[in-house]
């Protein structure tokens, strides 16, 4: 399909453009966080659950990628994986009480969850090393590599998007009572959503901590969760396109803006205020970018 | 002889000291039209939402073709019955195509859901035309029309209506009313619960008159039309 072929290009143009190191930090960085940030998309923008927790995931991918592999010599790829998966488990487990209530339970499970990990990587001094960080993370997050998860990720979700589990979401985002009319168990689909974005968000951290070399836990503080939210929401709620756009955007003006970056909460901030009231359906509304080329209005 | 296709037996409902049903019965006959007639706020909605597993209820049972209808919505869905909610509650931020695609989400056979398609162009011409359109943007008797045919993608062997001609303009009404007809000749059993006791008297071959949770009474429904306690207190202005 086109829009498959249009990706792959922008992937084509990241991996094989001619770039200093610096500029090809930021493309690993700005892939990095696409795909936590996609993972959220789905979970906040298609299925309408908020998270104020979700770097927890991206911690408990990075400490497993790392450990397997620094401590295990377990290679690359099979930590990787293996850092989603220990996302979805922690996922499963958090989700499995709090999405049966309705309402906002999930979004201060969440919170609180967040902080749980952090204290956890803090405390266990024998196994993670506590708040000294972990180093010596074989530098396995190339340009290249970062650049295909992004882009094989991107595909495959806005296909997914579009499948009878992506209308799954959608259904029980926009009224989950006319959801179960349809047949749908919607604490099923609210936990398929929930474990997928934890997915993402395991392998964004897995890939952190091969791109740093050295992680630790103050990375995936609320900070970050709060960041990830609030470039999902600047992106539009609903649209994947808007999500990676908002991601790509706001690691661009981050990273370019380093000394102003203890600023960074201000600046989201402000962002959010000038969203809110400009545009309130965030950057792209609930359209995909192609759809807003082709004047289909809300 | 005919079959009973379903049966609701005793059924009460209390949300917390408010009875909203007590102890009402009913049948349904195969290939049949029954509607549940009353005024607003006597239980009609909650009987069908009962029926669907999205309200508990304190006493009875239900019962499909005779054996007991599960609790859980997404089981009786399965087993046969869909239904399209008071207020049509269709997916607005959706496509068209898209909300029918997700009535049919609870079958495999591609095939019959290409059929079923075509099926419901047939019944509403509009919706085909406005396939690609969100359905938040459609007109009230479009949204209804597609929550119709959204129910009717489950391929159930009921379809349920709760209120269907609420805030339509008359002439859509009858219109609307004129497909339930249709969809019920080609075998689909109807369960309607309604307001307007006209058009539902009109369209259905026995009712009930569901008075503050309390059954007032059943028959046919040409025999209720002509009965002078439901022409004073429900035929009065209705159109
Ligand atoms: N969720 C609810 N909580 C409390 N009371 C309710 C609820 N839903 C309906 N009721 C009450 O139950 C009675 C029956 O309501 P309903 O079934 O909606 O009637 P109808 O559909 O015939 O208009 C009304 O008195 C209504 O106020
Ligand atoms: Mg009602």
């Amino acid at each position: 399909m086109k829009r498959n072929i249009i990706l792959i290009l922008i992937g084509l143009a990241l991996a094989l453009w001619p770039l200093g190191g610096y500029q090809e930090g930021i493309i690993i960085l700005m892939c990095i966080n696409c795909v936590a940030a996609m993972g959220v998309s789905i979970l906040t923008g298609f299925t309408g659950i908020f998270t104020l927790g979700h770097a927890a995931y991206m911690a408990l991918g990075a400490y497993t990628a790392a450990i397997l592999t620094v401590r295990y010599g377990i290679s690359v790829f099979p930590s990787i994986l293996a850092g989603g998966f220990m996302a979805i488990l922690v996922a499963w487990l958090i989700g499995l009480p709090t999405l049966k209530l309705t309402g906002d339970y999930y979004a201060i499970a969440s919170l609180g969850l967040c902080e749980a990990i952090r204290l956890i990587l803090e405390n266990w001094q024998s196994f993670t090393r506590g708040s000294r960080g972990f180093p010596g993370i074989e530098p396995y997050t190339t340009r290249g590599f970062a650049v295909t998860i992004f882009i094989f990720l991107a595909i495959i979700t806005f296909n997914f998007l579009e499948s009878r589990l992506g209308r799954e979401l959608k259904a029980s985002r926009d009224d989950g009572v006319a959801a179960s009319l349809m047949g749908f168990d919607t604490h099923k689909s609210k936990m398929k959503a929930l474990v997928i974005s934890a997915f993402y968000c395991g392998i964004s951290g897995a890939l952190l901590g091969g791109y740093m070399g050295f992680i630790q836990p103050s990375m995936f503080d609320m900070m970050k969760s709060t960041e990830l939210t609030a470039v999902v929401v600047f992106g539009g709620l609903g649209s994947l396109s808007g999500t990676i756009l908002g991601s790509a955007a706001i690691t661009l003006i981050m990273e370019y803006f380093r000394d102003i970056s203890q600023y960074r909460m201000l600046i989201y901030g402000l962002l959010l205020v000038i969203i809110m009231v400009f545009r309130p359906e965030g950057l792209l509304g609930s359209r995909e970018i192609w759809d807003l080329k082709m004047g289909v209005k809300k | 002889m005919e079959k009973i296709l379903l049966e609701a037996q005793d059924i009460t409902v209390n949300y917390g000291a408010i009875k909203a049903l007590s102890g009402f019965s009913l049948k349904l006959m195969e290939h049949e039209i029954v509607s549940v007639i009353g005024a607003n706020g006597a239980g009609k909605s909650t009987f069908m939402n009962a029926l669907m597993g999205m309200v508990r209820i304190t006493g009875g049972k239900f019962f499909l073709e005779g054996s007991p209808l599960s609790s859980k919505n997404y089981k009786i869905v399965r087993s046969g019955l869909s239904l399209v909610p008071e207020g049509r509650r269709i997916f607005t931020p959706l496509t068209v195509e898209e909300n029918l695609r997700i009535g049919a989400f609870s079958r495999k056979n591609r095939n019959e859901i290409r059929d079923d398609y075509d099926w419901i162009f047939s019944l509403f011409p509009i919706l085909k035309e406005r396939l690609k359109q969100y359905a938040g943007t459609l007109s009230g008797g479009e949204q209804q029309m597609l929550a119709i045919g959204r129910a009717l993608m489950a391929k159930p062997k009921i379809l349920l209506l709760d209120e269907p001609s609420l805030g339509l303009a008359p002439i859509i009404i009858q219109n609307i009313f004129k497909e339930l007809k249709r969809i019920n000749e080609q075998g689909v059993s109807i369960l309607l619960v309604e307001q307007n006791a006209k058009q539902a008297l009109l369209l259905s071959h026995r009712a009930y008159v569901l008075q503050t949770g309390r059954l007032l009474k059943e028959g046919f429904s040409r025999d209720l039309l002509e009965d002078s306690d439901i022409k004073a207190a429900y035929l009065g202005q209705s159109s």
